[in-house]
């Protein structure tokens, strides 16, 4: 359910990692929880951000999450469907839905992530 | 008897949609004096030109247009609203004829204090009487809502402390409070932090203690707090704040639960707000106006909003317009004064002794409700509780039925639904204050619904998933309304 | 007079049902040593006949407009309020509501407050307006709150001082605790912002200009100069009105790209009630909506496919987003709003402009008819709408005492904020004042100096 090649944070963003750039979104059991996404707050191309950080927010009707930065980073690029279609974040988390694309600043950060199998262990845990 | 909604329900467009070009619903005098035309005196690019885009409708449209939509309303004139933590008491009637009297409706905040004798009077003695129900030493009448009395309050405290010589940093909230206290202490510049509640529903001493220290600005209390339980340890918890050289500001939310029995100002804490709107009996309008004074311990007097309201050796009133400590103005004028006048109406009505009763009553409706209500829903804490009791839907959730779905099937059955999801500490939280102006009769009917509906939830859920089926409208598109949001009327495109 | 149903009887049920013996053990809750052991020292309750008889008597010791003619505005202003107002509001289902949460139950205020917006955005030609704020200052504290937002990395505000005396200091208060700079720029000799000083004052730290118009002063400011300053620098512009009937016949901010627009609507349908309560207002351009402060209603269709109404964007709002919420303001002024939006539908397109027409005409009759007693002078040579200040050559305030003794109020005496001004009365101008009025205002004046 979750990709095998995505790394992912305790706090439900994902890290599609492309060589010193990677493509960052939460995932399907944030997105799950959250409900239907009305609005998706992203940042400036340019802006950087550490690890941990707020990059933007995330909102449900009833609802607002902020969203963390992964690892530390540049941002390159943001999803912009989203502004005008943020139910891309429910349909398609993992793909369509994603937010940010980042220049990668500290490489050994990446070990501190989760695969996607000890991810899914994680969202178990979680629920129970 | 459960009273579900009957009767008509209109079916009625925008006033916007009623707008004939020419309808007029109102007449002026003639002009008496010679027309001007404003383009001598004023350049003609800042005149306005063409039309505003206000209705065009008769007198009668807009009766008639007004009327019907009310009929689209709840109200606290057809029953049971038992909104936890906002007090939906009776708005007794005799409040809507004196706030408007002309001399209080039609009276000018500037005109001179020579014929202002009365107004300024009652604001005098208004402020006496909640000092005395609250067992402070000063009041100022200006916010003009609960949240503004908080800011004001959080305002007074930064200020005293900057006068200490530092106005710290930090402001502790416990997890049960209103959104409102956090977002009060962030415009004041503080850092709110979190307190969590303990296994009863209070303030736990050790992780109070735990948090803090000289960062402290204050804590934030509500008491009782949102879940109806009496912080039994206040005079410990002002104390240890204290002692650290912090403030304890008090959310008076919930006061109806305490008329007459205890005075939270003996309590140690600094500062109060109050909802006229919830405990004095003001009409709750819709979502305004309300009005939140704010009570305060002697140490914090001088800093209260200008203008203060004082008299002379004369004994004539009069607004001092600069107090030397004041925080300074928080609003035009002096206050939301047809708010008070009903106030004041009410605690004459009342006087000492209706107070108290009405502080009994409401704590006994509640507990009766508690009392018949708790075979059938989970109650997450034991714990004794005064003015609102809060369910959670923990029972119901296992056959499908959340709160929310609770909440509207009692719109089918004739009943406003209690404050569902607060707080934000019990999961699917229902959280109900009766108020003292229910007769055991209503109390007996809104227990039936509510047993009603919990035998529903286990024996035919999608009564419950599928409500509301009796009102105007049903379940509203939220998520449409958010992600695309239309907040003004346009004509339809062709 | 006690508004409890239960009798007696019914009262000891329930406390029997719940187990209690009495009511005092429902309370053991509370430390023993908290609890009061005698009756608040207020009076006893008191029969309606009683009550009305006081209330009666203070409303006796305070005079209403209608008894005097009366030349205040200052922020609050003597308009004619149709009867559908006062007769509609009275309708329980408005004023015993709560604030609309249970939208199924509560489309009558929403669809009201909709209604309220749509009017609003129509009279100042913003794109948004929301469900109402408290108060004219308290709205511009929250628009200057909201610049700050926007603008986050930059750190002032300049504010004119034509601007109400009470909303800038309502500004400092709530700016206190904040690292935001407040400028403020001196008016020039015809009573408008001095555009050269408003130019230097206005650097790339500021995050907004502030400006009323009309002003304090009744001056009507170059709108269109102060937002193509503001442009040009990338700052936002703020427009304060705090007499919206000038709308009816002042281009509306829109035209003339203001960011904000900001102030007090008391004057549609709001009684002036001794200050309160009004009608803050606050509208704007669709980019900064998920800025705005306050409740909003949007339109929206239900699981029946019918058109129904909700509040929405309430994740900017404070019992979300707490901390981070855009304000702390919950309850608001809704039922002021469903006044004027009452007041508005029946006054409706033709009588706003009338009454504007109204207001103007008679400020100048009175202007020239004060003029022609020779013996004030206008300090301000500014186009007004409404409202202008008289320089009557004595102090203002002991000329003002005088004329109330005539059954004239005759404006607010500047005195009051401005020591430099002590000769100077603010004098307002509506479609209530009668030519015989102002005829009487500018005989006794004149006698009088």
């Amino acid at each position: 359910m979750y990709p095998a090649n995505y790394l992912f944070t305790d706090e439900h963003e994902w890290l599609d990692v492309d060589g010193l750039e990677g493509v960052c979104g939460i995932t399907d059991f944030a997105a799950e929880q959250l409900g239907d996404i009305v609005f998706v707050e992203l940042p400036e191309p340019g802006d950087t951000f550490s690890k941990g950080e707020t990059f933007g927010t995330i909102e449900s009707v009833k609802a607002v999450s902020d969203l963390y930065m992964p690892v530390d980073g540049e941002i390159l690029a943001i999803n912009e469907d989203l502004e005008n279609s943020p139910e891309l974040v429910n349909s398609s988390p993992h793909e369509d839905g994603w937010m940010i694309k980042i220049a990668i600043k500290d490489e050994s950060q990446l070990e501190e992530l989760m695969n996607s199998k000890t991810y899914e262990k994680f969202v178990e845990d979680q629920k129970e | 008897m459960i009273k579900g909604m009957r009767g008509l329900s209109f079916k009625e467009d925008l006033i916007f949609e009623k707008s004939r070009e020419g309808a007029k619903g109102y007449s002026l005098p003639k002009l008496d004096v010679p027309k001007a035309d404003p383009a001598k005196t004023i350049d003609k690019k800042f005149l306005r030109e063409g039309k505003i885009g206000l209705p065009e409708v008769s007198e009668v449209d807009v009766i008639r247009h007004f009327t019907k939509i009310s009929l689209w309303n709840y109200a606290v004139d057809y029953g049971l609203y038992p909104l936890g933590s906002c007090t939906m008491k009776y708005n007794p009637k005799i409040n809507e004829i004196t706030s408007s009297l002309p001399g209080f409706a039609d009276a000018h905040p500037y005109q001179p204090y020579s014929i202002s004798q009365g107004a300024l009077e009652l604001m005098y003695n208004l402020e006496k009487a909640l000092m005395e129900i609250t067992g402070f030493s000063r009041v100022s009448l200006h916010p003009a809502a609960g949240a503004h009395g908080e800011l004001v309050g959080m305002m007074l405290i930064r200020r005293y402390l900057e006068d200490q010589g530092n106005p710290r940093k930090k402001v502790l909230i416990p997890d049960s409070a209103h959104g409102t206290n956090p977002a009060s202490a962030a415009i004041c510049g503080y850092e709110a932090v979190e307190l969590k509640s303990n296994s009863e529903g209070m303030l736990s001493l050790s992780d109070l203690e735990a948090a803090l220290d000289k960062d402290v600005a204050a804590l934030m209390l509500t008491n009782p707090n949102t879940l109806g339980v009496f912080e039994k340890n206040i005079k410990k918890i002002c104390e240890m704040v204290h002692k650290v050289g912090g403030q304890v500001y008090m959310d008076g939310a919930n006061m109806n639960a305490l008329m007459g029995i205890m005075k939270p100002g003996k309590s140690g804490v600094d500062v109060l707000h109050l909802n006229l709107h919830k405990t004095f009996s003001t009409p709750h309008g819709g979502g305004g106006p309300g009005s939140g004074p704010v009570a305060v311990a002697k140490h914090l007097a001088p800093y209260i909003p200008k203008p203060v309201i004082e008299k002379n050796d004369k004994g004539e009133f009069y607004l001092d317009y600069n107090p030397e400590k004041s925080i300074g103005r928080v609003r035009s004028f002096n206050s939301n004064f047809a708010i008070l006048v009903r106030a004041y109406t009410y605690i004459l009505s009342c006087g000492s002794d209706g107070l108290k009763e009405s502080t009994e009553h409401a704590v006994a409706n509640a507990n009766y409700i508690r009392k018949k209500l708790s075979k059938y829903y989970d109650l997450p804490y034991e714990t004794s509780t005064l003015h609102e009791i809060i369910f959670s839907d923990k029972i119901q959730e296992k056959f499908g039925v959340t709160t929310k779905d609770i909440a509207k099937r009692l719109l089918d059955l004739g009943y406003h639904p209690p404050t569902i999801y607060f707080p934000l500490i019990v999961h699917g939280a229902l959280m109900i204050e009766p108020t003292e102006s229910e007769s055991k009769q209503e109390l007996d009917g809104f227990i039936e619904a509510m047993i009603q509906i919990a035998q529903e939830a286990e024996k035919e859920p999608e009564k419950c998933t599928e409500a509301p089926h009796n009102t105007v409208v049903g379940r509203l598109d939220e998520v449409t309304a958010a992600r695309t949001p239309i907040l003004k009327w346009e004509p339809e495109k062709e | 007079m006690k508004y409890l149903p239960n009798s007696g009887k019914e009262f000891d049920e329930i406390l029997k049902e719940i187990g209690v013996g009495s009511v005092d053990e429902l309370f053991k809750v509370i430390p023993e040593e908290l609890r009061l052991t005698k009756p608040l020292d207020l009076p006893e309750g008191k029969s309606e006949v009683e009550v009305l008889d006081i209330l009666r008597n203070l409303s006796d010791k305070t005079a209403g407009v209608s008894k005097y003619s009366s030349f205040l505005g200052a922020g609050a202003y003597n308009h004619y309020v149709p009867t559908t107002v006062g007769s509609l509001i009275s309708r329980a289902e408005f004023y015993t509501a709560y604030t609309p949460y249970q939208p199924e139950v509560s489309q009558g205020t929403l669809l009201a407050m909709f209604e309220y917006q749509t009017m609003m955005c129509h009279l100042t030609g913003m794109e948004i307006a929301n469900a109402s704020l408290y108060d004219g200052a308290s709205a511009t504290a929250e628009a200057v709150l909201m610049a700050d937002r926007i603008q986050r990395k930059k750190n002032k505000i300049v504010m004119s001082e034509g601007i109400h005396p009470e909303y800038l200091e309502t500004v400092k208060t709530y700016l206190w605790n904040l690292p935001i700079e407040i400028v403020t720029v001196p008016l020039q000799a015809d009573g408008s912002t001095d555009m050269n000083a408003l130019k230097n004052a206005a650097d790339d730290s500021t995050a907004i200009i502030m400006a009323q118009s009309p002003n304090f002063f009744g001056v009507i400011e170059n709108i269109e100069a102060i937002a193509g300053a503001a442009k040009e620098k990338k700052i936002l512009f703020g427009q304060i009105i705090t007499e919206v009937y000038s709308l009816g016949m002042l281009k509306a901010p829109g035209a003339f790209g203001v960011d904000i627009v900001v102030g007090e609507a008391q004057s549609m349908g709001n009684k002036l009630n001794y200050g309160g309560p009004y009608l803050g207002f606050i509208a704007t351009t669709d980019d900064l909506k998920r800025q705005l402060p306050g409740r909003l209603i949007g339109m929206t269709k239900d699981n029946r496919d019918q058109r129904g109404f909700v509040i929405t964007l309430s994740t900017r709002e404070q019992h979300i987003r707490r901390e981070k919420a855009t304000s702390n303001i919950c309850t608001n002024e809704a039922l002021c709003a469903t006044m004027a939006a009452i007041h508005m539908s029946t006054i409706g397109e033709a009588g706003v402009k009338e009454v504007a027409e109204h207001c103007h005409s008679k400020a100048v009759y009175a202007h020239q008819a004060l003029e022609k007693t020779g013996k004030v002078k206008f300090p301000h040579s500014g186009p007004y709408f409404n409202e202008f200040v008289v320089d009557v050559g004595k102090n203002g305030k002991d000329i003002v005492e005088k004329l109330t003794e005539k059954k004239i109020i005759a404006g607010f005496p500047l005195i009051y904020y401005y020591p430099e001004r002590e000769n100077q009365i603010l004098m307002a101008f509506t479609e209530l004042n009668t030519k015989e009025q102002i005829d009487r205002l500018a005989a006794e004046l004149g006698g009088a100096l």
